[in-house]
């Protein structure tokens, strides 16, 4: 049992309800690259081919065993690239029913290391095997020291594990026996106490308390084993796994994932059902509130998801779509200098704190501006106190930016994802990208170390 | 407001690269965010930021900073009225009014000075105007005599603003607190209009008002001054009239001495919303009190003269000791900036500002040379401090490995 002391829990608006509505299916589908950190795409496709979901679109250039598969069946319609030719997305048009191509169904007791992975690889489900060092998907040539799930999400409006996993828990169940394959370690399972989840077998249980980054998995190892140099974990979300061990005992790629519509400027906030890569306009388009100011769609949650447009598409890592206010048409006079009852802060000039305690169920509706100006790091102590970690993260962030090999090892960096440092960012009275920053720094050292 | 945005709106594009006013770009930027909070949104990263920004920070201090700024305008006055035996025929509002119209200038000439400053250089670095200078700005006056001369102030700021904080790339990244180094300017380059007994209250007139000739047996030297020089151990402190004072009248501040340092009430309340803000670290607060104290402590074991004798409780109240704990090492840029570090850099703030104080014959205060000399050792414990850190991190994999 870990307890976490540090961190924030930021109560936002639009917490979705335990109910599913079920929305209409996006007919366009889309695979971005970008979203895979660190793979250098090669398609294996063409516009026009036909597709069925399961059929490898590209491949890791630099590791071709890893595939990625179309989440629905159709017809490649267009590969849209950028400059220098870098693939934007690869678009697919699906077909009114989904055609899965048949990988056989999996029975992983009777199946060694080697067909756990070649099967994995295949059903283009190594995608959500992550590693650390570096916060990239694994790879598979590696024999991971142990490897940590995460069973639970308390980013704000993140999804209820309990309920996404109803009726799902033996598929759950099958992705742990999997993932027992492939480590000669351990599997560590973070869950929250009383959790369905913590009836799984055959893994070791971590109960895991307290604020966001709780579930984030490298607060769970920090807390359990800790990463050094020349170590190498892997990572995967509990919520993936449930789509690996669905896809696994049933032979055929299936994404489809259940997931909330939450945020302030959603109408009525539930859960839906969504495949990976769908357009989100598909997924939210009917639930936004019909206000006139301008939105920000988010492929997952406020702190770490992605921007997209109404037009985007789904993020594959993404557990939720969050819809906020874009706040770009607010002028908020003399903000500095006013009592601003209702904003949130953890800094207590701002009244969030006596607010918190007249009404503790409080909660608030924060827009995508930054509120104030980019500056050099003045505050001490603000990021420590949202780092769960033994690390020192204004040293470490310092020691990034200039590049200094030696002291980021030294310092942990081996230890650390974006994620990790999401809540530092929000806090920053500096304004400073930091989860950009540490994205930098990890990926200069990979490229410097490999 | 509309009106306002919209005129905002209308003469934006003036200012911005390519127009004619693009040489006050930084000006304009600055006074924009000013009134409105900048409607920029995140591009990367988080989605959502907490509200808190550095102006906001910066305008907590100042807020805290107000409580000694004004009980120091009253003090000016007081001192003045009661120098010319005017005292008790002058009404509160008077001797209020005395006092601000004496600091005012002084505010007025540090910010001017600080501010256009910190303009020409963000105009030139092309970025934006930061508010660091807000509250070194105001920390200026509160720390010089209040006959320091006006053009005195205009250069030892300058001074400080370009040296100590645009030459090391502007806020945040200053190695010394930069209100500090305005006063080391001041008081190594003109020595005598910063210490002795003739600078420390206002004797002639403010504007006109308040004239008035000096009663007989009057002497305007300070307590730390009077204890710094007097012979007998057990000298008695008295005001300026030649009443005996102690340590309740320290700690009110109704005592001749720099403009906002006196009273150590006012300061405290400054101290409580620094410290529930969060904006100072009570580890650093705390841990000057405490490495004063301690030492204080020390000299009182001993005895020996004056200053070695003076009580606890005196030395903390006294001279500038806790406008410098509570105001100057917290300095979040120049103090240490990890946590075990702050108490380490906090107790040897306390612990040297004491020394200074009392063991060196030559300056009757030490605060300034304390905080300046901690600023130039904070990197030195924070490299230590993160070298533990280091340490145990390599240990951790030595021990799995083997």
């Amino acid at each position: 049992m870990i307890k976490i002391k540090k961190g924030l829990d930021i109560k936002l608006e639009g917490h979705a309800a335990e109910q599913v509505v079920a929305g209409k299916l996006s007919d366009l589908y889309a695979i971005c690259p970008e979203d895979y950190h660190g793979v250098v795409p090669k398609l294996v496709i063409k516009p026009g081919d036909r597709v069925l979901a399961g059929t490898p679109l590209m491949v890791d250039k630099n590791c071709p065993e890893i595939q990625f598969v179309s989440p629905v069946s159709g017809e490649v319609l267009a590969v849209n690239r950028g400059e220098r030719r870098k693939i934007l997305d690869i678009q697919i048009k699906a077909d009114s029913e989904i055609e899965y191509a048949d990988f056989g169904k999996k029975n992983i007791s009777s199946m060694s290391t080697d067909e756990v992975k070649a099967a994995m690889l295949q059903m283009g489900l190594w995608g959500f095997v992550k590693q650390r060092p570096y916060d990239v998907i694994a790879n598979p040539a590696d024999s991971p020291r142990d490897i940590f799930v995460t069973g639970f999400d308390s980013a704000p409006l993140a999804p209820n594990m309990d309920f996404v996993v109803k009726g799902e828990e033996a598929n759950f169940q099958l992705g742990l026996d999997a993932l027992k394959k492939l480590t000669t370690g351990k599997v560590y399972l973070g869950v929250r106490s009383g959790s369905v989840l913590a009836s799984m077998k055959g893994v070791e249980i971590v109960t895991v308390e307290g604020p966001h980054p709780a579930s984030n998995v490298g607060v769970q190892i920090a807390n359990i084993s800790p990463v050094n140099k020349g170590e190498t974990v892997w990572t995967v979300n509990g919520f993936d796994l449930i789509l690996i061990g669905r896809s696994l005992a049933q032979g055929k790629a299936d994404f489809a994932r259940l997931m909330p519509v939450a945020g302030s400027e959603v109408a009525k906030a539930v859960y839906t059902k969504a495949i990976i890569g769908a357009q989100i306009s598909s997924i939210a388009g009917d639930k936004v509130k019909k206000e006139n100011i301008s939105l920000r769609f988010i492929s997952g949650n406020v702190l770490t998801g992605k921007k997209v447009s109404a037009n985007g598409f789904l993020s594959p890592y993404a557990q939720q779509i969050t819809i906020i206010p874009e706040g770009d048409d607010v002028h908020e006079l003399f903000g500095w200098a006013m009592p601003g009852f209702a904003k949130f802060s953890v800094n207590h000039s701002f009244f969030t704190w006596l607010i918190d305690t007249l009404a503790p169920k409080k909660e608030y509706k924060i827009d995508a501006r930054l509120q104030g100006g980019r500056r050099a790091i003045i505050m001490s102590n603000e990021y420590d106190r949202v780092l769960p970690m033994d690390i020192l993260p204004e040293f470490l962030i310092k020691a990034v930016l200039a590049f200094d090999i030696d002291k980021m090892e030294n310092l942990g960096i081996y230890e650390v994802a974006p994620e990790d440092f999401a809540l530092c960012e929000f806090v920053d009275t500096s304004k400073l990208e930091i989860q950009h920053i540490i994205r930098t720094g990890l990926d200069q050292l990979r490229k410097e170390m490999n | 407001m509309k009106a306002l945005r919209n005129y905002l709106d209308k003469i934006k594009p003036n200012f911005q690269e390519g127009g004619k006013l693009s040489m006050f770009h930084s000006v304009f930027d600055g006074f924009e965010t000013f009134l409105f909070t900048p409607s920029t949104t995140s591009k990367t990263g988080v989605h959502i930021h907490d509200s808190i920004d550095s102006k906001r920070t910066m305008s907590v201090v100042i807020l805290a900073l107000l409580p000694a700024l004004l009980f120091g305008m009253y003090n000016v006055g007081y001192q003045h009225y009661l120098a010319v035996g005017q005292l008790d025929a002058t009404s509160f509002l008077t001797v209020f009014m005395f006092g601000f119209l004496a600091v005012l200038p002084k505010i007025v000439v540090s910010y001017g000075v600080g501010l256009g400053i910190e303009f020409v250089v963000a105009q030139w670095k092309k970025h934006e105007i930061q508010e660091g200078f807000l509250v070194s700005g105001m920390l200026i006056p509160m720390i010089v005599p209040i006959d320091t001369p006006l053009w005195m102030i205009a250069v030892a700021t300058a001074f400080a603003v370009i040296f100590a904080k645009e030459i090391f790339g502007g806020t945040g990244m200053n190695i010394f607190n930069v209100a500090l180094i305005t006063r080391a300017f001041l008081f190594f380059a003109y020595p005598s209009m910063m210490s002795g007994d003739k600078v420390f209250v206002r004797t002639g007139d403010t504007f006109g008002m308040g004239a008035g000739t000096i009663v007989d047996g009057y002497s305007g030297a300070t307590p730390l001054g009077q204890i710094a020089t007097a012979a007998d151990p057990s000298v008695a402190v008295v005001d300026v009239l030649g009443n005996p004072i102690g340590t309740w009248d320290y700690f009110v501040g109704l005592i001749p001495g720099s403009i906002g340092e006196t009273s150590t009430l006012a300061i405290l309340i400054g101290a409580v919303i620094l410290l529930w803000t969060g904006i100072a670290s009570w580890k650093t607060m705390g841990s000057v009190f405490i490495g004063g104290a301690f030492i204080v402590a020390i000299f009182n074991a001993f005895g020996g003269s004056a200053a070695l004798e003076t009580s606890v409780w005196d030395h903390l109240f006294l001279g500038g000791f806790a406008f410098g704990a509570v105001f100057m090492a917290t300095d979040p840029v120049t103090s240490a900036r990890t946590e075990t570090g702050k108490y380490i850099y906090g107790f040897l703030v306390g612990v040297i500002a004491m020394l200074v104080r009392v063991v060196n014959p030559g300056y009757p205060e030490g605060m300034m040379l304390a905080i300046l000399f901690m600023n130039v050792f904070a990197p030195l414990i924070d490299y230590i401090v993160v070298d533990a850190n280091i340490k145990k991190r390599l240990k951790r994999a030595k021990v799995t490995k083997a």
